[in-house]
């Protein structure tokens, strides 16, 4: 790590620490971006290095967040009974609860997403191109609209995560998800950039480059294909851990498995920024959270439609993202030599 | 889990005939599918919000008092239109790239034209009554609207007219010409932009057809548009591009299926089953590929 770098990674770090006290207004927009974030890396681990584009990860996202949220009530309180009185608040957690019912319901949000992906990783891997984008589509709708008839879990009326215990400050809310979000945002950062500094990415890239010709070398590209996946998931499930109890209110379609919005997101802001990359997810999800917004306040009703047109914008005009742009105009900072006369000579000939 | 379907043959025999009727309308959608997916090698996900935007022209025409019957003919006029135009204002700038930048770009439209209908339309789910009344068959145990008759009679009038089309038009054959290799038909002097355009617009007229249909057998919402899409991925790639008999095969199956899953399952499992079998025929498809693959070794 050289200078440079280091003053870099400081300066964010020293910001993100920062953060929540400067902007006290946007804390939770803040932790919904350090979420974004994390989702954005993680698909381009698989959508962006592996070269299998999936819609799928939603599916991880919000099993994660069922899961968080299950895990933290039933520890302590019976389930089905929860969710029967809806927002009403029979149960009350108190602090230690809470914290404990967190931890542990984290762990849990982290480590079966894993498994599945593990599980389902073999045959649905096997897809290629456009085939495994559209099942993996499917998978995630599914597994939205499954839930959604699944009564212990609260079917379509939704499902209350337990409320934020009464610690003496208003502020411990935002403050207590800003930096679980932010802390999960840098251990997401380190993992993966030090996955990309090893072999794993280069096998990765093979497989998205030519996967037969990969086979042949000797690369049993089904295990790091499986292995890349569930990684993804990882992350993806505590991002949705986290994500529910920011939320605080669980719907099947319209927060935990919302592959129409949530699971295009993390595609777009992954392409926004640059597939491939690893700056370029980041990005994309800053950039496209800001706009988001901006949207959300300036069309107010008009978000969606705004939407739309923005994804077909940037589908069409953009499909190498900012640090694709970034690259074609400065190629000597990403580290490719470019011999001067030969692209004199390539201007001339234009 | 209700297994009354195993026990009264009749509700077996209803199950099965509504889901051949609904099964030809789903073809239909395929047909238009495997259409622009033969020719321009793009899938588009805005297929069954193209459905569903049918399907409110229809709706409109019976709200200012005209008979929704006649959505049949007003509906792909529209939609034609609408579809030449969506293909000169994007699908022409992804149509030669990579099929995923397609995937996407046609969800972003699915995305603007499902949230324009919520605009416009409003989130109800409405259905365009037809007052074609039912037929009751085997002693009053099996009921069928006339309207699904209708439909499904309409939709094989529909596919067979196309059929013919483009085995005798000039267009016709000009689109073919471009699906078994557009260099050529370049070369042959076959204006392939052109040719994409009228694909695309063939594509969203049948949609127009499909969804005036759906709304007067059965009902339509704005973000309804995805299952329909889904559906007639599905169908296609079960029967394969290309093959016509078995579009109307496996549309019919998919529909009977459907009813079934209705019936066993409940009606909130139904779209979760669809997208399920998606999912499952996907797995199938790759064991057995992958089979022949090792096999070819």
């Amino acid at each position: 790590m050289n200078k440079n770098s280091l003053i870099l990674y400081s300066g964010i770090l020293i910001f993100g620490l920062a953060a929540p006290f400067l902007f006290p207004a946007f804390k939770v927009q803040l932790s919904i971006l350090c979420v974004l974030i994390v989702l954005a890396t993680t698909w381009n681990i698989q959508g962006g290095e592996m070269g299998y584009n999936s819609f799928g990860n939603i599916l991880f996202y919000g099993l994660g967040m069922y899961l968080c949220a299950s895990v933290q009530v039933g520890m302590f309180f019976p389930l089905a009974e929860w969710t029967e009185s809806g927002g009403e608040k029979t149960f009350v957690h108190t602090p230690a609860q809470f914290f404990q019912g967190m931890a542990v319901g984290l762990v849990v949000a982290a480590i079966v997403p894993t498994i599945i992906a593990g599980l389902i990783g073999y045959s649905i891997l096997g897809l290629r191109g456009h085939y495994f984008a559209i099942c993996t589509l499917g998978l995630g709708v599914a597994a939205g609209e499954i839930s959604g008839g699944i009564e212990v879990i609260g079917a379509g009326q939704g499902f209350t995560t337990p409320p934020f215990p009464d610690v003496g400050s208003l502020e411990a809310r935002g403050e207590f998800f800003y930096f679980l979000s932010f802390f999960t945002l840098i251990l997401t950062f380190i993992a993966v950039r030090s996955i990309y500094s090893t072999r794993f990415k280069l096998i990765l890239n093979a497989i998205r480059d030519n996967e037969d010709k990969a086979e042949a070398m000797g690369i049993e590209t089904m295990k790091y294909k499986i292995i890349g996946w569930m990684i993804s998931a990882f992350f993806c499930g505590l991002a949705g851990g986290i994500m529910g109890g920011l939320v605080g209110y669980i719907d099947s379609t319209d927060v935990a498995f919302d592959g129409r919005e949530m699971g295009v997101f993390m595609v777009l802001m992954a392409i926004l920024g640059g597939k491939g990359t690893l700056w370029g997810p980041i990005i994309g999800a800053t950039i496209f959270h800001i706009f988001k917004e901006g949207f959300w306040t300036f069309f107010l009703g008009w978000q969606y439609v705004a939407l739309g047109v923005l994804i077909v914008v940037i589908v069409i005009y953009f499909p190498e993202g900012i640090m694709g742009w970034l690259r074609e105009k400065y190629p000597e900072r990403f580290g490719e030599v470019v011999d001067e006369k030969d692209r004199k000579a390539q201007v001339e000939l234009k | 889990m209700d297994f009354m379907v195993f026990q009264y043959p009749m509700i077996t025999v209803q199950a099965c005939l509504d889901g051949i009727l609904l099964g030809i309308l789903f073809a239909l959608i395929a047909y238009g599918m495997a259409l622009q997916w033969g020719v321009m090698n793009i899938i588009n996900i805005a297929q069954g919000d193209l459905v569903i935007l049918g399907g409110y022209i229809a709706y409109f025409m019976y709200l200012y008092g005209i008979h929704p019957a006649w959505g049949v003919i007003v509906a792909p006029v529209i939609m034609y239109f609408l579809g030449v135009l969506i293909y000169k204002l994007v699908i022409n700038k992804v149509v030669d790239r990579d099929l995923f930048i397609s995937i996407l770009a046609t969800f972003g439209i699915s995305i603007l034209f499902m949230q324009l209908m919520n605009f416009a339309f409003g989130a109800d789910v409405v259905l365009a009554n037809s007052d074609y009344g039912t037929t009751m068959l085997f002693n009053n145990n099996v009921v069928l609207p006339n309207s699904k008759l209708f439909s499904a009679f309409i939709s094989i009038l529909f596919a067979i007219c196309l059929v013919i089309y483009m085995k005798k038009s000039k267009l016709g054959r000009a689109i073919r010409a471009t699906a078994q290799n557009a260099r050529a038909a370049k070369i042959l002097g076959v204006d392939t932009e052109k040719v994409y355009a009228a694909t695309f617009g063939i594509n969203a007229a049948l949609c127009g057809v499909a969804g005036a249909l759906i709304s007067i057998t059965f009902t339509i919402h704005p973000y309804m548009g995805l299952p329909y899409t889904i559906r007639s991925f599905m169908i296609v790639i079960v029967a394969g591009l290309g093959n016509l008999p078995g579009v109307a095969m496996s549309g019919m199956g998919l529909g009977v299926f459907e009813e079934f899953a209705d019936y066993i399952l409940g009606t909130e499992f139904r779209i979760g089953s669809v997208f399920l079998l998606l999912v499952l025929i996907l797995v199938y498809r790759r064991f057995k590929l992958s089979r022949k693959r090792e096999y070819l070794k």
